[in-house]
């Protein structure tokens, strides 16, 4: 981590904070940078949180509007927060013929929650997504942006089995 | 452009080269359905019902998007474009709630229109429809989602038409919606602009949602009773128990001045008329102080014997009249006629919200600029004033010049307002440097802190080739004078003095002054008049506005006449300096001046009445009677009985046995409360023929139009609703106005806001419910 | 970490650095990088597309445009800056081949950027990434660092006095962003919504100024161009379609994985040979030869060349590549379900036909899978798609309705088969959602 001082009136880190310093900078138009910057701050907030809009919003000088209307637009970002692993299971063609579904039906037994989802203890949330770019290693999940591919039920258990592990130990993203 | 040549429908047409392919068909009465495209909003093709075939063109292509060119072979209705189209609203109906018969909508809906005309009559689809609750966005402003069909429009006129930027698209695929500015809902101007556009009943208003059916309401086009703008409204009426009720303002056929325009007021503000506290009967004070209701014979006659009295014990010149800011031309005429002929008195003023007998004594004959100009202006001056709160319909004129036809527009302004946004130089001087500026402008480089932006201000309005000068009511006197000269020397001018209610500038075209007769002629060279009027005329200036309060205080005001005015609390006076002064007020409502009064009169508005208005423009408009309520007359029909019962010659004071036209009383819609029958009553019992009336205001037009030289425009064109604009200023360089230094200020602004409009606004619910609505979020703010 | 497979038949063009390193700016060096930029600078503009023209490299994002007439759209003078904009938005099920180039390889789409930018006189270029390829981000941000650290980017590129700058930029979720216009609206900071054309990119683009837009395999393809010569990488492909091309083979085979052939390599040979058959003995039963938006092959429509006008006669589409292969237990109504479903949810909901289109297509093909459907359904389908078709604002309602068209056609019977009461007569029907624990 930086060592840069926090920056007065942010919520971000001052890592991020002057990652986006620099990101308005680097466009045409600082608008250029509404959508890194709103996936960079779910990274670090976990969601897009009222107050990411706000900022966002004052940092490229554009209504709040504007920027709910293209969060709303991209299905990466979200607006409630998610689990800590979130879990996105393609189903997609490639993946549906190699088992997608079952997989994703595994990870709502195993972790009892459905599509969408958020388990009760915050660490896992479920969604089915669309083709993740992993057809040719289908079935494919990606748990935040991490690929696991060819996967079946068994190496799935696996995967959530390491990340809970992750979770307990305190584990970062 | 060149013009091009092409083939539509196998018609040969022309078209500028670049025209879009629906405009140019469109023009030459090819009608090509849309739902998104609107003209002067940028282009969507997203509803693709504008679908055509052009020959060597694969696909089918839309009509919205595609501009002509030469040779290219069109055909716009085909069964396989019918086909389409039919497969476009089918898969719109597929989820529209079909609530039709409910809808606000329903019979003005373009996808009910497109759906007669494409047969898209079979249900393809087995799925539930999917149901949301209505929102309501503001107090005017509610959302029905499933109606809508996501053609943009309202979130284009809101961000590009209204520079307000409140609605936005969310999500995607099937579940775009369109969202209010504050989640749930709006912080915006509430133009209804959103409303107006929406082609199907998805945004309906607050004001007219599941009143009526459109079948079932008159549609009567006329004039804002609001601001000074004049735009167009059509009010929606139809009979209630008490007369006939306005249950709706819009913008139906965009014929006006406005265009496609309509603010808050001239939209939902109509709603004062029908509330309940309006005053139906003639209130009398009682020894004891009340007011007694009473019929309406006894308070005429009771106040025309008193008047009559005053006079004939104590001189015209004890009484005072004062006349109103939005009665109609012909009223006011009227008014200052009474007031000179049968009272014999000088003393008669308004509430002055804008110096335009300065502005006419300085243009000396040069005519001003119509709100029609700003339409074609190739640059616009801005001085003071905030058209965005206090012109809405020039702000929307200047807007549109500024983003379709690259209108140049310069600010100056002692604050930010809005349209700098517009503008393509912005000046923020001082509130105290208006008159500096001209000097400036004018070339005195000392006359303001020069600094490098005042100078590249200065250059770039002097490098314009023609230019209309917009002022406010910063401007008074003298200082109008120089920014006229100032204008003056520049290649191609013309001017625009900005006052505030529907009919300020009427009033002061037709002489409600002391010391101007109509026209601006000045007492003192009254010849023409005294001819006409007779020599009764009195041939001294009389007492303005806030000297009758001082001679009242004196004890020398016996009587005072106010007509639809409120002084009192406009300008801030002592109640107690009338208590010896008799008054008659004429109000729709007991405001704080109606209140002092010891007869009042229940007066009927601007949209119960037929007339002429000039707004501040000095564009002539019709206003034609809409709506009424029983128990209220209007200002023209009591000024006559008052006259009558004072025993003057009615026949003098309204030359109602020339030739004339008859007003639309709103006979035809039932708009009369008994109105004609009312006057046929009173002709016969003064044994006058019913043909035409003294109660009619075009009975007094000719007269006016001969004795107003500039209100002599075409009446053929006048009554058929075309606005006019007058030849302002005095008749002609003959006369010298006396200006600035002799006379005493008395321009008090309205300072009104989008949701206020003087008294009367007070008594609208839409505007008070926006300013509660946005109560909290403006104390938040401090 | 995602891998190339490799066959005999493959010929490692674009892919001759995969897996050796050549994330690393000295080892791309080592391996001839950058040598192509150099040339290209001493070619010149014009030389450049000429080159380009002869090597008859086609888009490989889907549409198979000749990327060399693409270029020569673009007006030698422009009052607004131009842009180069690589699309690596890779969305298209079936698809995932951009990603490889990407992880293994991404100095070689820097360098095709800088030709790119030399052809057309730009001085910015953008590389744009799906979200969902975070991890690519920081392969792509250290590879660009570097470039500009040894002068292959920035002020004066490669000693000569023309300066670029390249940015990468992260998308957050969104096929249709991969449509090139839909694309700079998402550079620019809005909502991924197409724009009316014309005008086209070329002319007005980015920030309205003129703008190439290709796919991410397309500008890796150019240094290899330059680096073999234009005439020899032609030679590799067929007629009007040069080179060769990563081709992503998935779904019912022993082999799936993402292999470089030869344009016009047979494609049965590649389900067969290279892809290794059709898994646990079961039968071919179809295949979607370029990525979900093409209409679906049959077993006897196969014998054919992978190139754009192969495919094209064979009544489908080469499209992105991503070749998908169907066995004989896939019920085809729930395939098609699956491919609208995908669209459903990716409309941008700008245009009604599209917008509405996919949803009643999803939730007619949704009932007649779950056995809820008429009879009239299923003519009602084909009707949707075929209204649908060529009526939309941007090539994604297309790309909803011809393979529909396709499975309707091709599976009337199959369709059928589901009608009211029967349901799937394959072994999965749509589950109820799992009782939660
Ligand atoms: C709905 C839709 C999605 C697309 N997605 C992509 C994509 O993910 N990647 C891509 O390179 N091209 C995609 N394209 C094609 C692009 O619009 C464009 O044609 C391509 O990037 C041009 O590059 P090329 O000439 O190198 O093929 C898509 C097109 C459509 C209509
Ligand atoms: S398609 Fe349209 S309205 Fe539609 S896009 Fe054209 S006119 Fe529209
Ligand atoms: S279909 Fe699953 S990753 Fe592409």
């Amino acid at each position: 981590m930086s060592t840069q001082p926090a920056q007065p009136g942010t919520i971000f880190s001052p890592t991020l904070a002057a990652r986006f310093d620099r990101l308005v900078t680097l466009y045409p138009v600082k608008r250029s940078a509404l959508v890194p910057m709103l996936l960079y701050a779910q990274d670090e907030i976990g969601y897009v949180s009222d107050a990411v809009i706000a900022e966002v919003a004052a940092r490229i000088g554009i209504t709040e509007l504007d920027v709910r209307n293209v969060v709303s637009y991209y299905s990466l970002l979200r607006t409630k927060p998610a689990g800590k692993y979130h879990v996105q299971v393609c189903t997609n063609i490639s993946c549906m013929l190699r088992g997608g579904n079952e997989i994703l039906d595994h990870c709502k037994k195993k972790l009892g929650i459905p599509n969408k989802g958020v388990t009760p203890d915050g660490v896992f949330s479920l969604e089915e997504v669309e083709c993740i770019g992993a057809c040719s290693w289908g079935p494919a999940a990606q748990v935040n942006y991490a690929f696991h591919e060819n996967l079946t039920p068994e190496s799935m258990d696996q995967v959530l089995a390491d990340y809970r592990a992750k979770a307990q130990n305190g584990g970062g993203k | 452009m060149a013009d091009v040549t092409f083939t539509v429908d196998g018609k040969k047409l022309t078209a500028p080269a670049g025209t879009l392919l629906i405009e140019a068909c469109r023009a030459h009465g090819i009608e090509i359905p849309a739902f998104c495209y609107y003209p002067g909003l940028s282009l969507q093709a997203a509803c693709r019902m504008c679908v055509v075939r052009i020959e060597k063109v694969p696909k089918l292509q839309t009509a919205c998007t595609t501009p002509v060119a030469e040779g290219m072979v069109v055909t716009t209705e085909s069964p396989e474009i019918a086909q389409a189209r039919k497969a476009t609203i089918e898969l719109l109906l597929g989820n529209h709630p079909l609530d039709c018969p409910v809808c606000d909508a329903g019979g003005e809906c373009e996808l009910q229109d497109m759906t007669f005309k494409y047969g898209a009559h079979e249900s393809k689809f087995a799925d539930i429809k999917n149901h949301r609750d209505e929102q309501q966005w503001s107090p005017v402003v509610f959302f029905d989602r499933p109606r809508c069909i996501l053609c943009y429009r309202c979130v284009r006129v809101c961000g590009e038409g209204m520079d307000v930027w409140a609605l936005g698209i969310q999500n995607r695929g099937s579940g775009s919606v369109i969202a209010p500015n504050q989640q749930d809902h709006l912080d915006c101007e509430e133009c209804g602009m959103c409303i107006d556009i929406c082609p199907v009943g998805a945004l309906t208003s607050g004001a007219y949602r599941y009143k009526t059916r459109p079948w079932e309401m008159s549609h009567v086009g006329t004039v804002c009773t609001h601001c000074a703008d004049g735009c167009k409204t059509t009010l929606g009426v139809r009979r209630a128990s008490d007369g006939m009720e306005i249950v709706r303002g819009d913008n139906r056929d965009k014929s006006g001045i406005n265009g496609d325009f309509l603010c808050i007021k001239g939209r939902y503000a109509f709603d004062f008329a029908n509330r309940d506290d309006r005053l139906t009967k003639p209130l009398l004070r009682q020894p004891n102080g009340e007011f007694k209701p009473v019929p309406w014979d006894e308070a005429i006659e009771f106040a025309g014997k008193r008047l009559r009295e005053i006079r004939d014990s104590r001189g015209g010149s004890s009484i005072g009249v004062i006349g109103s800011n939005r009665t109609t031309n012909e009223e006011a005429y009227l008014l200052q006629k009474f007031a000179r002929t049968v009272l014999g008195t000088n003393n008669i003023d308004h509430h002055r919200t804008a110096d335009y007998p300065a502005f006419a004594a300085a243009l000396a004959g040069i005519s001003d600029a119509s709100l029609r100009d700003f339409a074609s202006a190739k640059a616009v001056l801005l001085l003071g004033n905030d058209p965005t709160e206090q012109h809405p319909g020039l702000a929307w004129q200047l807007r549109t010049g500024v983003r379709l036809r690259g209108l140049h527009l310069y600010v100056a302004n002692h604050q930010n307002i809005k349209l700098r946004r517009q503008a393509a130089a912005f000046l923020q001087i001082r509130e105290g440097d208006y008159a500096p500026l001209i000097a400036y402008l004018a070339g005195n480089d000392s006359a303001l802190d020069g600094n490098g932006e005042a100078k590249a201000f200065r250059e770039a309005i002097r490098a314009e080739e023609s230019l209309l000068i917009v002022f406010g009511a910063e401007f008074r006197g003298r200082d109008i004078e120089a920014l006229v000269q100032f204008g003056s020397s520049l290649p191609s001018v013309k001017f625009a003095c900005l006052g505030d209610y529907a009919n300020s500038r009427g009033a002061a075209d037709m002489g409600l002054y002391p010391d101007l007769l109509p026209g601006y002629i000045p007492i003192t060279a009254s010849a023409q008049f005294a001819q006409e009027y007779g020599p009764s005329l009195p041939s001294q200036p009389g007492l303005d506005l806030l000297q009758m309060f001082d001679a009242a205080r004196r004890g020398e005001l016996a009587a005072l006449y106010i007509v639809g005015s409120n002084p009192v609390a406009r300008y801030n006076l002592d109640p107690a300096a009338l208590r010896n002064t008799f008054i008659i007020a004429q109000d729709l409502f007991l405001t704080e001046t109606a209140r002092l009064a010891d007869v009042v009169f229940p007066a009927a508005n601007l949209y119960e009445k037929s007339g002429t208005v000039t707004n501040t423009f000095g564009d002539l408009q019709l206003v034609r009677k809409a709506a009424d309520r029983a128990g209220a007359r209007t200002d023209f029909e009591l000024i006559v009985r008052l006259a009558a019962a004072m025993g003057a010659n009615v026949k003098q004071l309204v030359p109602f046995e020339h030739r004339g036209v008859r007003a639309d009383m709103g006979q035809a819609r039932g708009a009369q409360s008994g109105e004609a029958d009312r006057h046929g009553v009173w002709l016969a019992a003064h044994h006058l023929e019913p043909k035409l009336s003294p109660f009619d205001p075009f009975a007094i037009l000719d007269e006016m139009q001969r004795l107003i030289p500039a209100y002599n425009v075409p009446r053929l064109d006048l009554l058929v609703g075309n606005d006019q604009h007058s030849r302002s200023g005095p008749a002609s360089g003959l006369v010298q106005i006396q200006t600035a230094a002799a006379r005493r200020d008395l321009v008090l602004p309205s300072s009104d806001t989008l949701f206020t409009s003087g008294t009367l606004g007070r008594y609208s619910s839409t505007l008070s419910s926006v300013l509660e609505s946005r109560e909290p979020a403006e104390t938040a703010a401090d | 970490m995602a891998t190339l497979t490799t066959h005999p038949d493959c010929v490692p063009l674009v892919s001759y650095r995969f897996g050796k390193g050549a994330t690393n700016i000295d080892k791309y060096l080592e391996l001839d990088g950058y040598k192509s930029a150099r040339k290209a600078l001493e070619l010149g503009p014009d030389a450049i597309i000429a080159e380009m023209k002869t090597s008859s490299l086609r888009g490989r994002g889907g549409a198979g445009f000749p990327t060399g007439m693409k270029w020569s759209f673009v007006p030698k003078q422009s009052a607004r800056p131009k842009y180069v904009l690589v699309n690596g938005d890779e969305s298209e099920p079936g698809t995932c081949k951009d990603r490889l180039i990407f992880e293994h390889d991404p100095h070689s789409v820097i360098e095709g950027v800088i030709i790119a930018a030399l052809a057309i006189q730009a001085k910015m270029g953008f590389i744009y990434l799906r979200g969902e390829y975070r991890y690519l981000i920081e392969i792509m941000e250290k590879a660009v660092a570097d470039a500009y650290a040894k002068g292959f980017l920035g002020k004066k590129i490669l000693g000569s006095d023309i300066d670029l700058d390249v940015v990468v930029q992260t998308g957050a979720g969104a096929y249709e962003v991969g449509e090139e216009s839909a694309l700079m609206e998402s550079l620019e900071g809005k909502r991924g919504v197409p724009r009316i054309r014309p005008p086209f990119p070329a002319v007005v683009g980015l920030y309205g100024g003129p703008t190439i837009i290709n796919n991410a395999e397309t500008i890796a393809t150019v240094p290899h161009i330059f680096r073999i010569g234009a005439a020899e990488y032609a030679k590799l492909g067929t007629e009007r379609n040069g080179g060769t091309r990563l081709f992503c083979l998935s779904g019912h085979l022993v082999r799936p994985g993402v292999y470089e052939l030869p344009m016009g390599y047979n494609l049965k040979k590649m389900i067969y040979e290279v892809g290794g058959g059709i898994p646990n003995g079961k039968k071919l039963k179809a295949v979607v030869p370029g990525g979900s938006s093409t209409p679906v092959l049959l077993p006897e429509e196969i014998d054919i060349g992978m190139d754009f006008d192969q495919v094209g006669k064979a009544g489908s589409m080469l499209g992105s590549g991503g070749v998908v292969v169907l066995d004989e237990t896939v019920c085809m109504v729930e395939f098609a379900l699956r491919t609208m479903k995908f669209y459903q949810h990716e409309s941008c909901g700008w245009c009604i036909p599209c917008r509405e289109g996919t949803d009643w297509l999803k939730k007619s093909l949704t009932r007649l899978h779950e056995g809820g459907a008429v009879d009239k359904d299923i003519d009602n389908i084909r009707y949707l798609a075929e209204n649908m078709l060529g009526r939309t604002f941007c090539p994604l309602g297309d790309a909803a309705a011809m393979p529909t068209i396709a499975f309707v056609k091709k599976f009337r019977k199959e369709f059928e088969d589901h009608l009211e009461g029967r349901g799937c007569p394959y072994h999965r029907a749509a589950q109820p959602e799992p009782a939660l624990v």
